[in-house]
């Protein structure tokens, strides 16, 4: 069984290469290498898959799984400008990709037990916009 | 593995009507869908590709050939059109959401080599809803 849970946060970010020139960069990211950064609401879904324990019924405490997220993800990220204030967009590019990864690196440890496992992190950078990461070679 | 979705938007309008069947067995087919005057619909598009991500750019495709690949091939010819009679493959073939489904697939991959050429992004699969209430997903 797969269970889901939603997040949302709002940051700022700006997707540029350190040796790339200005042109270069717009060539590669568009209006996102703006280098004063722009921002989004952010919304990322959880999914954990596992069976119903049976003196519980359920695959993991939802109230747990919601305040993982909000530590491991929400808290340092909301409000922030991720290049500048969250590691490791200091050094890579917050693209939804990456966030997505960071996302899997940071809840993973958290929620993995004998019986369940993440089955998938995705992030919304906007409606139109987003990534749904598996775990793996990315 | 890592997918990335990209949502699209056309507005278009189509008739159900099947040519080897007679008019009323049409009508009790399709239903409204069969009206002869055509009816349209605000469909929305996820074009789904998938990874590697490239180390460098952190990226898995480029979203602006990616935007004009289906700007080319969907958008253009598709939105604010009538599919039955300004789109050729729906001359003969019923402009079902799941005919339209298998045609954009089809014209995705058609010029996908010439877009994201070698080992580059996988087109992974598309998803169209019709109305906010039915959803057609084909995978590859």
């Amino acid at each position: 069984m797969l269970i889901t849970r939603r997040a949302d946060f709002s940051a700022s970010h700006v997707c540029r290469l350190p040796g790339l020139s200005d042109e270069d960069n717009r060539a590669l990211y568009g209006a996102a290498s703006n280098p004063h950064g722009h921002g989004h609401n952010y919304v990322i879904e959880v999914t954990l898959e596992g069976e119903p324990q049976p003196e519980t019924g359920m695959v993991f405490d939802l109230k747990r799984l919601k305040e993982v997220i909000q530590q491991e993800v929400v808290e340092p990220m909301d409000h922030r400008f991720l290049n500048r204030e969250v590691p490791p967009f200091d050094t890579v590019v917050p693209t939804t990709e990456n966030l997505a990864i960071e996302v899997w690196r940071r809840i993973e440890p958290c929620v993995t037990g004998p019986r369940v496992r993440l089955h998938a992190v995705r992030v919304y950078e906007t409606e139109d916009l987003y990534v749904d990461y598996f775990g793996g070679q990315p | 593995m890592i997918r990335v979705t990209r949502r699209y938007r056309f507005s278009a309008s189509h008739r159900l009507n099947s040519a080897g069947l007679s008019a009323e067995e049409n009508r009790a087919l399709y239903g409204k869908c069969n009206n002869p005057h055509g009816h349209g619909h605000d469909y929305a598009l996820e074009v789904s590709v998938r990874g590697p991500v490239d180390r460098a750019s952190g990226r898995v495709a480029d979203l602006a050939a990616l935007d004009a690949l289906v700007r080319e091939q969907v958008l253009e010819p598709f939105d604010h059109h009538d599919l039955n009679a300004e789109v050729p493959a729906f001359a003969e073939r019923v402009p079902t959401t799941e005919n339209l489904a298998v045609e954009i697939r089809a014209r995705l991959s058609a010029r996908w080599p010439e877009v994201f050429p070698g080992a580059g992004p996988a087109l992974d699969g598309i998803r169209i809803q019709e109305t906010k209430r039915n959803r057609f997903e084909l995978h590859d």
